[in-house]
């Protein structure tokens, strides 16, 4: 079933397309990624999908219901989490959950109901009097997702939902999610990080200049677009090393800087020509979703 | 998408719960600027003048203070308390994605920096009559009137806030306009003392008929031709509400 479908999405701003022509369709439970690089359309498309920005062209329907004209309706049982931390930093934890219930439309009784099961999904129970200015940056992370989940939505968005959080507040966010999806709820999810993306997400879309480039499962896209294996070499003679060597050993290869990235079905050759130098240091992994987003959207830095 | 509902009370009363927490320090601040005037001018110039308009110049002046604290109330709210949930605690933000409208929004804000102004007005009406310069029941009718000020001055505000990149932005909207408002509308002497010019400049701006309404009240006496008043004030709220609305929405949804 189809929670969520985009048709021909469009959006210009003075003349600049930032979306141009987007399709998108969530099924119930899963897990959905949206990546591209700054500036590819993802918070525009997000905000279109929410019905907080009109297209210019196309269709969505959320939950069932025709956005713009019937956002309202939709947002009903939507969560989301925002990518910069928007909390009430006048408030308590408790006040942010009871208030935002209210913008909702919820009976008070009904938000008072669900905030400790809330306050417990979000590891805050301890904390549900403190203000906000006393909470870590993965607390107030965490509370910005249980206050997505107030009005029991079936699907949420999530905008970078661990951006800035250190390595154990990332574990345990992802954690959060898999509960989520357990549930059966589906997740709209755009991240910078693919490892994330990788974890996380049944499917996904790589976007750029606000048109899809692929559409798949992690696995089916690095399957698709890369070579099983991948050789990065950097160090003093890393280039004479590559055209000595390396492309003959790889099927692919490019040279960024100071360093090489053999993409190759087989690395044993490659790693034993590497071993004969101690001047070059070398990582062999198998290729990840990086690589697929860095073909497509190319590395160029994006301001 | 767009249109309002009853969602606006809740972001009303997001505002008020967040005012009773720091209402202490909200009605201090309210009170002391007036106080200072009322007993700064009112004791001190009021002692070399005569009588005005029939009354001690203390009480003539009370009138006033609190129609002018009234709209400096219902500014500082629309300009830098709505700037700071527009702009950079990003509580709009967060409040539009749950089912409520910008209409929604911004009504409630119109409506939370009015009904705060009101609060100061009640504040600065109790001063008064602490210190014996009122004594009428149509002291009551200050509150209605306060709130009719508030619209007015939060619907002009919010079109400043609006447009504002900053809060650097509001000294213009205060040395500009309302400061010079303050001096040329009859709160420390009758407008009839002003040369025709400004008299006529001041009859077209909101504070003149908010004066008009709020110190005939407190000295006990009934307003001349109240409709006028109340007309003028109303015809700049909502027109201030209205653009405001039409700002924000290119601000904020395209």
């Amino acid at each position: 079933m189809t929670v969520l479908a985009a048709r021909g999405i469009r959006k210009s701003y003075g003349g600049c397309e930032v979306v141009a022509g987007l399709d998108l369709e969530l099924a119930r439970g899963e897990c959905y990624g949206l990546l591209g690089p700054n500036g590819a359309g993802k918070t525009t498309t997000l905000r279109m999908l929410l019905g907080l920005v009109r297209p210019d062209a196309g269709d969505i329907s959320l939950l069932g219901f025709p956005v713009p004209q019937a956002a309202r309706q939709g947002r009903m049982r939507v969560g989301v989490v925002p990518q910069v931390d928007n909390l009430d930093p006048d408030f308590t934890v408790r006040e942010n959950l009871v208030v935002y219930g209210r913008y909702f439309g919820l009976r008070e009784r009904d938000v008072a109901a669900r905030i400790p099961a809330l306050l417990d999904f979000a590891a805050l129970q301890a904390r549900a009097d403190s203000r906000i200015e006393e909470l870590s940056g993965g607390m107030k992370r965490r509370l910005v997702l249980a206050r997505a989940l107030v009005n029991d939505p079936e699907l949420i968005f999530m905008d970078e939902p661990t951006t800035g959080l250190d390595p154990q507040a990332r574990h345990q966010m992802w954690e959060k999610l898999r509960v989520l999806l357990r549930q059966g709820r589906t997740i709209l999810l755009t991240t910078h990080f693919m490892d994330e993306a990788e974890r996380l997400c049944d499917r996904l879309k790589v976007i750029d200049h606000g048109r899809s480039l692929a559409e798949g499962s992690p696995a089916a896209l690095i399957a698709e677009h890369i070579e099983p294996e991948v050789v990065e070499v950097y160090g003093e003679g890393v280039a004479e090393w590559l055209e000595a060597e390396g492309r003959a050993l790889a099927v692919r290869a490019e040279l960024h800087g100071e360093t090489a990235f053999c993409y190759l079905r087989d690395a044993g050759a490659a790693v034993a020509s590497l071993r004969t130098r101690p001047e070059l240091r070398f990582m062999h992994r198998r290729a990840n979703l990086e690589d697929v987003f860095l073909k497509l959207t190319g590395r160029e830095m994006r301001e | 998408m767009t249109g309002l509902s009853g969602a606006w009370v809740a972001v009303w009363r997001r505002n008020f719960l967040v005012w009773r927490k720091l209402a202490g320090e909200s009605i201090v601040g309210n009170i002391i600027e007036p106080l200072l005037y009322l007993l700064g001018f009112g004791f001190g110039f009021g002692a070399m003048l005569p009588d005005v308009d029939g009354v001690r110049y203390i009480a003539y002046l009370a009138g006033g203070i609190i129609c002018y604290s009234t709209m400096l109330a219902a500014s500082f709210e629309a300009l830098y308390s709505g700037f700071s949930r527009m702009h950079v605690q990003r509580t709009w933000e967060g409040i539009l994605n749950a089912p409520v409208s910008l209409e929604d929004v911004v009504f409630a804000e119109w409506i939370w920096a009015a009904s705060k102004s009101v609060l100061s007005a009640i504040a600065v009406v109790l001063v008064a009559i602490a210190l014996g310069l009122g004594h009428s029941w149509t002291m009551v009718l200050i509150a209605p009137v306060a709130f009719l000020i508030g619209l007015t001055f939060s619907g002009l505000g919010l079109i400043m806030t609006a447009l504002a990149k900053s809060y650097d932005f509001f000294m213009y909207w205060f040395s500009l306009v309302l400061t010079p408002m303050m001096l040329f509308s009859g709160v420390f002497y009758p407008l009839a003392n002003m040369p025709p010019w400004l008299q006529a400049l001041a009859n077209a701006l909101p504070l003149a008929h908010s004066i008009a309404l709020g110190r005939p009240l407190l000295l006990g006496r009934w307003p001349d031709a109240p409709l006028v008043h109340i007309a003028v004030l109303a015809a700049y709220a909502f027109a201030g509400y209205w653009v405001a609305l039409v700002l924000l929405r290119r601000r904020l949804t395209t």
